[in-house]
């Protein structure tokens, strides 16, 4: 008996340190700046939540399988025939006990299961109320997110950062774009939702109003992406949700909503005429664009493009000059376009992107050396 | 329909009024074989094109990990991508999955459950050339506008949209609605041919609580067919049509339902999986009892299990949807639904290391492969069951943890069990023995290169990799893990190419052996290898189950195996010694079903490129060959003066 106990210990502490090295190796190449998009790693109370009903059936299945995997090695190596050997076995055709207790006692284990997992289902289903609670209307598109602050109808706007308190519930409103003249076929196509570090995924669905919830413990960058095969770009379709303390937000907040001064020049002077930005997105803080993203303190934001570049100088002029080699937008009608090809030259593409990258609140990437002069 | 020794009835042929095709006579020879109605040469046309489509998808998601062994990856476009993913998935399922479990049933059914030919011979016949022609269709997208690019599940809105909006630019979907239907058809086919051949052609004696476990679960797997195929087709149907008529089935806009194609597809999609695991499952039945020398542990028990998985397949579907929004509700019932199905699954793994246990073990390629089965799927299993969690499969759903889940449960359950199924019957099949060491290396570099490529996955999935994506950036904690992946593909890729290389040098060098070389079991080692076109010279009575093996051993009071005396020890096959085998008359080869089979893609290409002369001329040459079939006989009577036998069935 404690030669068996031993050898079991043995085999699990075996595989533990097989599972321990796999998860290292995986963690071994964490070279980018930013946090990972890990279920393993929550950083809120929801996504603690599902991760606590998780790991405890995690090891009931891995016992489980591993049972059955030495079960697999012993019966074929115990019983087997060495060569020349010629056992006649006894002929074993079936044994109720055994048989009723194998259907039983997984079925006690999965009732067991079950309490806990249908009770978390509830809770998570439950939508925050209060007046601390944060809402935002999420609206995926191909292949970005637009989030709208309507507390108070403040109308920030913003596209794949979302801005967060710490400490506080976020109910978000997931949708896809509303579609005019209707009917019409422009509203979109099924995506999902998901800050794996701060919850589970939703899916946005067409014609459908669904909910999702976000709360974290720590100032901090979360990364996530779209879950729903949607297209060609479904894999540059990346979001962040920055963290900040509740000051920190605040500020954040009031940023937003100042209108920016440069804005006529803006409208004047980066041949928006010739290249019509404005059909498509906004300029305007409170004034949603058509189609596109709302530029309006574009500066503030860390990256863009569906959360694909880094917003720098360099990666910003290449996307206005030519958009559709830096990203894939197939045939989408809808799409920012190649401005190369309708006559803009580099010169003009960055002294727009020097426009966009100075007109900002709060500044947090200084104007770049490229800019200075243009 | 076959034909029985003791009909009376002499006849003369019947006068048709209208015969354009002469009927082929020729039973041998390489042309035989597009005519062939035999039921064994089917299967081998099923097997073989099976595995070469295996083979393509396989190739696919080579180009897959390719792609993906590092971040940032440009082997292939985004475009490219999603081609390949959708075709990868949907070339496993309908071209590999269907189709092999259709290859053994064909071969076997009809062996194991003692008669000479499947109930109906053409129809079978149709199954399978609608399966090769609707293959070729799917792949002829590549060359005429674009490979299907929505997925193999081709969730609307994405698929339905039209398709001059362009959210999926290309005639691929039409290909992939077009040839989804056509295959359908070939799959309703065959389902109900093995349904009535299995409920009425059984030998006689041989009840339902006789039939081998392989027999029970393609019985369950025909069920399922033919129930789950009609939801799809309706879900195909009005994708095609939103796409090309402008409906607005799935258009939210104009009040139509995304979610309800999600609800459609699933209702066939999750019966769907256990259409392709349950003949997996029956053939591991067969074979872990041969090579334990033992009957299979609870064969009732076993065979009440697949049924209930076969009934409670129905009721999970939902259970794909879990992020949809359904409702806390729908989701727990869901839930509690899929935590039930895995009771059943249990029980059948845990009768199967019954099995093993205590026999004299013979760990022969057939066996490895069986037992690697058991390992591997009870991984997918239990992966599934986390999944039943509801709360946590919103974090593992359409990431890298699905895919090793099903991969665990579809490659590690399903392919093992078939490529335990060629070696254990080869020699069946073809007469010869697949060569055994290469069968080990076959397997153990399968079994590493598996692990080695869907283990990782797991962590993947957990680290927030989603499914579906054509690159990632680096520095998110999935490059090594992706790299590992893709070196064991070409682990896998390399043992698929030893089975080829043994199957060239068996064919080629390969050891004859006998009717029984492994001391079987059921009834189809009773017969020759390979077995005659009638398969059984006389049609053996049926006097327990595992038949074949009781007439050669016996037990004692203890339950010991005690051979049986010589006559009945299976030194010989069961064929008598003065047999003639022009005493039976088999149904005739036809053109009539190859004809109409070749009308589907005519009219497929007539939808997908709305030419609507192609799709009337697919018309008219579906009305001609079934015109063709209606009026043929099943078995050909002989020239007139030459006395006959013949079947009632052939009159009418």
């Amino acid at each position: 008996m404690l030669d068996r106990t031993h050898r079991f210990r043995r085999a699990g502490t075996t595989a533990a340190i097989a599972i321990a090295a796999v998860t290292l190796a995986s963690c071994g190449d964490s070279t980018g700046p930013q946090n990972k998009q890990s279920a393993l790693h929550p950083a809120g109370k929801y996504s603690r939540q599902i991760l606590h009903l998780t790991e405890p059936f995690f090891w009931v299945a891995v016992v489980v399988g591993l049972g059955v995997i030495f079960g697999t090695f012993f019966v074929a190596l115990r019983f087997r025939e060495k060569p020349g050997e010629e056992r006649s076995p006894k002929q074993v055709h079936g044994n109720t006990v055994l048989e009723i207790s194998w259907t039983v006692i997984p079925a006690i284990i999965l009732a067991i299961m079950a309490v806990p997992t249908v009770a978390t289902i509830f809770s998570l289903a439950k939508r925050p109320t209060g007046p601390n609670v944060v809402h935002v209307t999420v609206t995926a598109r191909q292949w970005w997110w637009q989030f709208d602050y309507t507390d108070g109808g403040n109308g920030v706007q913003t596209a794949n950062e979302l801005h967060i308190p710490i400490g506080q519930p976020i109910s978000l409103t997931l949708q896809t774009p509303t579609c005019s003249p209707s009917p019409c076929y422009l509203n979109g196509v099924d995506h999902s939702f998901w800050i794996p570090e701060l919850n589970g995924k939703k899916d946005v669905i067409p014609g459908r109003t669904s909910y999702l919830n976000l709360e974290a413990d720590k100032p901090g960058i979360y990364l996530g992406q779209c879950a729903e095969y949607c297209g060609l770009s479904h894999a540059d379709m990346r979001m962040r949700v920055i963290a900040q303390t509740l000051p920190d937000y605040h500020a954040w907040v009031q940023s937003q909503l100042a209108q920016n001064t440069s804005e006529a020049a803006l409208l004047t002077g980066v041949n928006n005429t010739t290249y019509g930005c404005a059909s498509c997105h906004s300029f305007k803080s409170g004034v949603p664009g058509a189609v596109a993203p709302n530029l309006t303190h574009l500066a503030d934001r860390t990256a863009f493009a569906g959360d694909l570049y880094l917003m720098n100088y360099d990666n910003l002029w290449k996307w206005v000059y030519d958009a559709p080699s830096r990203k894939p937008m197939g045939n989408l009608s809808q799409h920012m376009p190649n401005f190369s090809a309708q006559g803009m030259s580099q010169a003009e593409a960055q002294k727009i992107a020097c426009f966009l990258l100075t007109n900002t609140a709060t500044n947090p990437n200084p104007t770049p050396s490229e800019c200075v002069g243009k | 329909m076959t034909t029985v020794e003791d009909a009376t009835a002499f006849v003369d042929a019947p006068q048709h009024g209208l015969r354009i095709l002469q009927r082929p006579r020729t039973t041998t020879g390489p042309f035989s074989w597009v005519t062939t109605v035999d039921h064994k040469k089917i299967a081998i046309m099923y097997g073989t094109l099976a595995i070469f489509f295996f083979c393509v998808g396989g190739i696919e998601a080579l180009f897959i990990r390719l792609q993906l062994a590092r971040p940032n990856g440009t082997i292939l476009s985004a475009a490219r991508y999603n081609e390949f993913f959708t075709m990868h998935g949907t070339t496993m399922v309908f071209l590999l999955g269907m189709p092999i479990a259709a290859a053994f049933g064909n071969y076997l059914v009809p062996l194991m459950i003692g008669t000479r030919d499947v109930a109906f011979p053409r129809l079978n016949m149709l199954g399978f050339w609608v399966f090769a022609f609707g293959g070729v269709f799917l792949y002829s997208s590549f060359a005429l506008g674009g490979a299907p690019d929505g997925g193999w599940f081709g969730y609307a809105p994405l698929t339905s949209t039209p398709l001059a909006n362009g959210y999926l630019p290309g005639r691929g979907t039409d290909f992939w609605t077009v040839g989804l239907i056509m295959l359908g058809i070939g799959s309703v086919a065959t389902a109900v041919n093995f349904l009535v051949t299995i409920l009425n052609m059984r030998a006689p004696g041989m009840t339902m609580m006789r039939m081998p476990v392989f027999v029970w679960m393609m019985l369950v797997v025909a069920f399922l067919t033919l129930f789950a195929m009609p939801p799809v087709t309706a879900a195909l149907i009005m994708v095609f049509m939103d796409r090309n008529f402008h409906t607005n089935f799935f258009n939210a806009a104009a009040g139509g339902d995304p979610l309800m194609y999600q609800n459609l597809f699933w209702i066939f999609g999750h019966p769907e999986v256990y259409i392709l695991i349950l003949p997996g499952m029956g053939i591991v039945s067969e074979i872990l009892p041969v090579f334990s020398r033992k009957p299979l542990f609870g064969y009732s028990v076993v065979v009440f299990s697949g049924i209930a998985i076969g009934f409670l397949g129905w009721g999970v579907w939902a259970h794909h949807m879990f992020a949809t929004g359904l409702g806390p509700v729908a989701v727990s019932a869901f839930g509690l639904s899929t935590m039930l199905i895995a009771i059943p699954t249990g029980v059948k793994i845990f009768n199967w290391l019954a099995t093993v246990w205590g026999g004299a073990v013979r760990l022969r390629t057939p066996m490895l492969f069986a037992l690697g089965f058991i390992a591997q799927f009870t991984i997918g299993g239990l992966s599934g069951v986390m999944h039943s969690i509801v709360p946590s499969d919103t974090q593992q759903t359409d990431t890298y943890f699905v895919v090793a889940h099903f991969h665990y449960v579809l490659f590690g359950g399903l392919v093992f069990a078939v490529f335990g199924g060629f070696y254990y019957w080869w020699p069946k099949f073809f007469g010869k023995m697949l060569n055994e060491k290469m069968g080990k290396l076959n397997f153990w570099l399968m079994v590493v290169g598996f692990n080695l490529t869907f283990f990782p996955m797991h962590f993947l999935g957990f680290e927030g990799q989603p499914r579906r994506t054509y690159t990632y950036p680096s520095g998110m904690g999935w490059d090594t893990l992706n790299l590992l992946a893709t070196i064991g593909a070409f682990i896998i890729a390399l043992s698929v190419l030893v089975f080829l290389v043994n199957v060239i040098f068996t064919t080629r060098r390969g050891e004859k052996v006998g009717h029984d070389p492994w001391d079987a079991r059921t009834l189809e080692w009773s017969i020759p290898s390979p077995p005659p076109e009638y398969n059984f010279a006389v049609v053996p009575v049926v006097t327990s189950l595992d038949d074949y093996w009781h007439r050669k051993y016996t037990e004692d009071d203890e339950g010991r195996l005690v051979q049986l005396p010589a006559g009945g020890s299976g030194e010989e096959d069961l064929t008598p010694a003065n047999f003639d085998p022009h005493s039976i008359h088999m149904p005739s080869p036809s053109y009539w079903p190859l004809i109409f089979a070749l009308a589907l893609p005519i009219m497929g290409y007539g939808f997908v490129f709305k030419n609507w002369w192609l799709l009337a001329a697919g018309v008219l040459v579906a009305f001609f060959g079934l015109n063709g079939w209606a009026i043929e006989p099943a078995t050909e009577p002989e020239p007139t003066g030459t006395p006959e036998l013949h079947t009632t069935e052939a009159h009418r």
